[in-house]
């Protein structure tokens, strides 16, 4: 029964990691699939830690991913990425933002940043994809791209023609937006990484 | 046309094809995007009202009128609105009216966990629960359905999961519901004591044929597995995470009619498997149900009534089934939610707490500010407790206490106003602040009675706290620019040492509204920068450590001028300032 294909978002309220899901929740439905997309609104958007599932295949039940269950994590932030580890498959790819964005905790001294967090993902066993998408979005323009890029990235590790992501992005993104998040989403698409 | 929704977003659609006419609601996480989404159709007439009880009032008083009519609200908020709907049982209604409450399992914002069943056996009204957005849609028309049929309003219970999922829903067009007449009719809509005698019979007697409904409705649903080996009874949610756990392998009986419970229904089930187990979150509702009825089911010595459930937890329960998962061995730091860059309740809270105030706080943005490096807040209790308990503490201790309540413009328009009442007519002295932000911030975003617009962006008058302050008696009442720490300090000892109530407006928008100019980013001298961490003390998002000096996120820094006066060596500049 399961053919559905997990994925999950990851990142920090207010990187814009909303409009990721809308772009591949859209972009799945206009597939054909069935597709369940949750989120989290509420104080998590206030800059805390935030996630999004985006679920699909022939029927989709539930509309969360639970540990172990996750096919793709796309993280914003390095250290989200080590936190939301544990929910990927046994051999799932990790597609990692390597911006660092400080918790509260660590502004006030009371933890610590974790150090090589990229090696220990990979130690973790997963497939790591890190990428500085960041520098990317703002070499297309602006730094509020950065999800695009990300978008572009994952693209490459699913099987659905570009011009489908181009024309959902062209849907979801306002008009005067669009040429420097059609940049973005190339830059992301076309990089690649060592993995 | 078919397109995801958020289970919010169907709900309102289904209000609009049902032909619903009258929506009122106050915003509260997870119900708020229902009403905002009702707000894009013209044919229905949508508001935020101050509070849940108004807004119930509303609903019912239209659908008195003839109106299909709706109202939502979070669980919480339906404790505000309790009163008017154990009365709406009793009167019934005339056009449908569906009270839609949306509990939050796992606390994602919430200040506690309730099962809001328990208000439909209590004020014994019919409750449905879907289970993805296609049901969001459909149970609207089937509750307006029921609400019609048995003259009673009809509450929709959500969850998190399904009021913020989106799956696939159906659009089809609006059915336009005719006004029904409306008639004069005092026994059943003026609820004195000799009326509401002949009604609470009126009111078991539905009940009685409810149970009869329940029992046939299409609402609950039965799928056999091709071994008898183990049945599952669930709704909502817990039906899809069971689903996806122990697909086809199991017979089911979905309950989508919660309240009342069907009984043959039930029996006939557990008598054609070996196994029931019952999944509900939360409280044992459906469990006692059959237990109390001699039904043989495996519940809650299994499954907690604390916090969400999933697929993971249910096939490890029943399947013994463990998922295998990758360990990342070191402490992540946890990631709390914060104020936002130039939050305009930064400065308030950073002066409280350099003060050291006894704070007594309540529900909104500014509840961020009982966590560290501010840390300014010592109780929390629901919509409106900030004001009418600091009136009891300070009644209870004395004057000698250096005491402030806090309260959002939207909080104090939803039930402060009463508690500000209460310390004038009392003889109380408290100090109240108002941190107006000019927007109900928490949510994301609604308008309210001191933002001068409705729902639909139309502008209004506005309600001037300062005239309701003075209305109720403060004398006084004083208006402060929070980012002017100073002055606000200066301010607050006035106030705190005069023995009468006192309100302070801590008036600066939300740095989130569009309308609000940001400043460029500030940054670091780092040559100047001592390493002190003074600047730290106001806990903003935007500065932090790198390489042994402060540093400030260009990303996120508005240009608030807070952090710059914290820094005695004058490492702070702003843009262009000279070195
Ligand atoms: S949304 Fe507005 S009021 Fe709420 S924390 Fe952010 S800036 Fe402050
Ligand atoms: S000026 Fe200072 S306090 Fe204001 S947003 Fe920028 S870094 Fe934060």
């Amino acid at each position: 029964m399961n053919n559905v294909t997990s994925i999950m978002i990851v990142g920090v309220g207010g990187q814009g990691t909303l409009l990721a899901s809308r772009i591949l929740g859209n972009m799945l439905v206009g597939q054909g699939y069935d597709v369940k997309v949750s989120e989290v609104h509420g104080m998590s958007q206030r800059g805390g830690s935030v996630v999004t599932y985006v679920k699909y295949g022939k029927k989709v039940y539930s509309p969360i991913i639970e540990k172990g269950e996750a096919d793709i994590i796309i993280s914003f932030e390095l250290c989200e990425a080590a936190r939301w580890v544990s929910y990927l498959k046994k051999g799932g790819k990790l597609i990692v933002n390597t911006q660092k964005i400080a918790p509260m905790p660590v502004i006030t001294g009371a933890a610590k940043y974790p150090e090589n967090v990229v090696h220990n993902l990979k130690a973790t066993g997963c497939h790591v994809i890190a990428l500085d998408a960041l520098s990317l979005a703002e070499q297309a323009g602006t730094a509020k791209a950065t999800n695009v890029v990300l978008m572009g990235a994952i693209s490459t590790k699913m099987s659905f023609d570009e011009t489908i992501w181009e024309q959902t992005i062209a849907e979801l993104v306002p008009a005067k937006f669009l040429d420097i998040n059609l940049k973005a989403y190339r830059l992301g698409r076309m990089l690649k990484v060592e993995e | 046309m078919k397109r995801l929704m958020l289970g919010n977003e169907a709900v309102a659609r289904g209000l609009y094809e049902a032909g619903c006419g009258v929506v009122s609601s106050y915003p509260g996480t997870p119900s708020t995007e229902i009403t905002e989404h009702v707000s894009e159709y013209q044919e229905v007439y949508s508001e935020w009202a101050p509070n849940e009880k108004v807004a119930a009032e509303v609903a019912l008083g239209a659908s008195i009128a003839g109106a299909r009519s709706f109202c939502a609200m979070k669980h919480v908020g339906l404790n505000v609105a309790a009163d008017p709907m154990f009365t709406a049982s009793y009167t019934g209604i005339n056009g449908g009216f569906i009270i839609a409450v949306a509990d939050d399992q796992g606390m994602h914002s919430s200040q506690n966990e309730q099962d809001s069943r328990h208000y439909a056996i209590a004020a014994k009204l019919p409750m449905v629960e879907p289970a993805d957005s296609a049901e969001c849609k459909n149970y609207v028309k089937a509750a307006f359905e029921i609400s019609e049929q048995f003259d009673t309003p009809v509450l929709l219970r959500l969850c998190t999961r399904v009021s913020h999922s989106q799956s696939i829903v159906e659009e089809n067009d609006r059915v336009e519901v005719p006004l029904k007449e409306y008639i004069k009719n005092p026994q059943k809509y003026v609820m004195m004591p000799g009326n509401a005698k002949g009604r609470h019979v009126v009111v078991e007697q539905r009940c009685k044929e409810l149970i009869q409904f329940a029992e046939n409705t299409s609402l609950n649903t039965v799928e056999y597995a091709a071994n008898n080996e183990i049945g599952v009874i669930a709704a909502g949610i817990t039906y899809q995470y069971a689903k996806e756990a122990l697909g086809d392998s199991v017979s089911y009986l979905k309950i989508g009619l919660i309240n009342p419970l069907p009984l043959k229904k039930i029996k006939e089930f557990a008598s054609k498997v070996k196994k029931v187990y019952v999944i509900e979150e939360l409280d044992d509702i459906i469990e006692t149900h059959c237990k109390k009825n001699g039904i043989d089911v495996i519940g809650k010595e299994l499954f907690s009534n604390i916090g969400e459930y999933s697929q993971k937890l249910i096939a490890e329960k029943i399947l013994g089934k463990q998922t295998e998962f990758a360990e990342y061995n070191e402490n992540i730091p946890v990631r709390p939610p914060v104020m936002c860059p130039g939050c305009p309740h930064r400065g308030m809270f950073y002066t409280l707490n350099k003060m050291k105030l006894t704070v007594s706080g309540d529900i909104g943005c500014y509840t961020l500010g009982a966590a560290p490096p501010l840390g300014a807040m010592d109780t929390c209790i629901c919509m409106g407790a900030s004001i009418s308990a600091l009136h009891g503490f300070n009644k209870a201790r004395g004057a000698e206490d250096r005491t402030v309540a806090v309260i959002g413009d939207s909080t104090f328009m939803h039930s402060g106003i009463t508690g500000l009442i209460n310390i004038t007519y009392n003889k109380g002295y408290s100090t109240v602040i108002v941190a107006d932000n000019s927007i109900t911030g928490m949510t994301g975003h609604q308008q309210n009675p001191t933002t001068g617009k409705t729902l639909r962006g139309d502008i209004v008058e506005q309600i001037s706290i300062e005239k309701v302050c003075d209305a109720a008696g403060v004398k006084r009442v004083r208006v402060v620019d929070p980012n002017n720490v100073e002055e606000l300090e200066a301010i607050l000892k006035e106030e705190l040492a005069v023995k009468e109530p006192s309100v302070l407006i801590a008036r600066r928008p939300c740095a989130l509204l569009k309308y609000v100019k940001h400043n460029p980013p500030f940054k670091i001298i780092a040559e100047k920068c001592k390493s002190c961490k003074a600047c730290f003390k106001i806990g903003c998002p935007a500065i932090s450590m790198a390489n042994g000096k402060a540093s400030i996120d260009s990303t996120l820094c508005v240009g608030c001028n807070l952090c710059k006066p914290l820094c005695a060596f004058g490492a702070i500049a702003e843009q262009g300032e000279e070195l």
